[in-house]
């Protein structure tokens, strides 16, 4: 097992939905109170991740961070390294691709939220960071519950823009999903069962306390 | 003293209404769809209006031609709807408490205290809004309002889950408070009892427009008639 991937897994998921809740939460409060067709374009833009193919997310976020470019030049050089095949290139790529795994249950959850308590809210003198922090997010936390917990795993299954923009260096860039993919094209079958083993638990696991935490245990459910 | 001239247009509906409040309590009388809803949220600053304006004692609320538009929470201004809106997560003291962030914790307590009393929901405190019946609840929902002393309270259809003798007992209570306080009321209703009752100035409000503007009994005569006929006529 390759306990220093896992590390660098957890590690890069926990990163990456600590930064995708900072963005998550106020852009989604954004989608759903504020007002203007403009919000519908960053909604879309915000969704876009979801329907593009990690590989080619991965390949122009590998073109826009290298060197090829004027802005991957100028990363660089405020960073002292390029961002592609760095740690932080592999969070910058997961927190772009993972983007609407949060944003979509916090806009669903948000918008679930009945407008009159907002607008008693607002008429009570909550501004916007006291309207999303007293009334949005307790009245909507199992959809931050899913947003937290798709985030993290999404990002502990992630394989494609990992390998893209990452590329496969020990203790820098290579994760679970490449470790597993390493040792399948090696034909070591026995040691990816049993990493396939561990993203498998952690993903349960993670699902597990969700619905541990959301659910009334003994409630009766209504068809 | 409250006075406004606002446009506002919600699909085919256009609601145009100039009107000036110089009474301490007003109501707003009219059918359903008639346009009191949309005025009281135009008043909260809620909605906007397309143009026009609101001046509450001589401050500008809302001005189109100026772009002032003074939010929701900075105009003085409370509002009660027939939908209590409590916050479900917090208890009714604390709902009371919301609005009052001003305050330091005595002096917030304290307040609560005041208020819920004032609505006759002392007892009522420490519960959830889930454990409230339709009544208490819109009494909470008062107390809220009133909490953060402002100038002008509207109240849509407040007490329409509360039984007559409650009702009425509240209505004496809080306009007793509202004229200590110097806190100018609009209140919309299409039960013509509370208006006659109150004596209020009354705006008559059709189809988006004013009809009628003055005291209860010439305004509301045809309606007091209709409803003194209704009494009057033996059950079958």
């Amino acid at each position: 097992m390759d306990w220093q991937a896992f590390a660098l897994s957890l590690r890069l998921a926990l990163v990456t939905t600590a930064i995708l809740l900072a963005i998550a939460v106020p852009l989604s409060a954004l989608i759903v109170l504020g007002r203007g067709r403009w919000l519908a374009a960053v909604e879309a833009l915000a969704t876009l991740p979801m329907v593009l193919p990690p590989t080619v997310l991965g390949f122009f976020l590998l073109v826009l961070l290298g060197p090829r470019t004027a802005f991957g030049r100028g990363v660089a050089a405020v960073l002292g390294h390029p961002l592609a095949f760095s740690f932080s290139g592999l969070v910058v790529g997961s927190v772009i691709y993972s983007l609407p795994f949060a944003v979509q249950p916090l806009v669903a959850g948000f918008g679930s939220v009945d407008t009159a308590l907002v607008d008693a809210a607002r008429l009570l003198g909550a501004g916007p960071v006291r309207l999303v922090s007293s009334i949005l997010i307790p009245l909507a936390r199992r959809s931050l519950l899913a947003a937290i917990v798709l985030s993290f795993l999404h990002t502990i299954g992630e394989f494609g823009v990992v390998l893209m923009l990452g590329g496969d260096i020990p203790g820098a860039t290579r994760t679970l999903s490449i470790v597993l993919y390493d040792q399948v094209e090696s034909f070591d079958y026995a040691t990816a069962g049993h990493t396939a083993l561990l993203l498998l638990g952690l993903s349960a696991l993670a699902l597990v306390a969700v619905y541990a935490t959301s659910q009334k245990r003994g409630s009766v459910r209504s068809a | 003293m409250l006075s406004f001239s606002l446009d506002s247009r919600r699909g085919s509906f256009h609601f145009h209404v100039e009107c000036t409040f110089a009474s301490d309590w007003t109501v707003i009388f009219g059918p359903s769809g008639a346009g009191k809803s949309t005025l009281l949220r135009l008043l909260a600053g809620l909605d906007h209006p397309i143009s026009g304006s609101i001046a509450l004692d001589g401050r500008a609320l809302t001005e189109t031609a100026s772009g002032i538009r003074v939010p929701p929470g900075h105009r003085q201004t409370s509002l009660v709807s027939q939908q209590p809106a409590l916050f479900p997560h917090l208890t009714a003291a604390a709902n009371v408490a919301y609005g009052l962030r001003n305050l330091d914790r005595p002096a917030r307590a304290r307040r609560v205290d005041e208020m819920l009393d004032l609505v006759g929901a002392t007892e009522l405190a420490a519960r959830c809004p889930e454990d409230l019946s339709g009544g208490q609840a819109q009494r909470v929902a008062l107390a809220r309002a009133l909490a953060p002393a402002p100038r002008l309270l509207l109240l849509d259809e407040p007490f329409s889950a509360l039984d007559g003798v409650t009702s009425d007992a509240l209505l004496v209570r809080l306009q007793h408070w509202l004229r200590e306080n110097r806190v100018q009321a609009v209140v919309a209703t299409h039960d013509a009892t509370d208006a006659i009752a109150t004596s209020a100035e009354v705006l008559l409000l059709g189809d988006g427009r004013v009809t009628a503007l003055g005291p209860a009994a010439e305004v509301l005569a045809s309606e007091r008639d209709r409803l003194l006929g209704r009494l009057q006529t033996p059950p079958r």
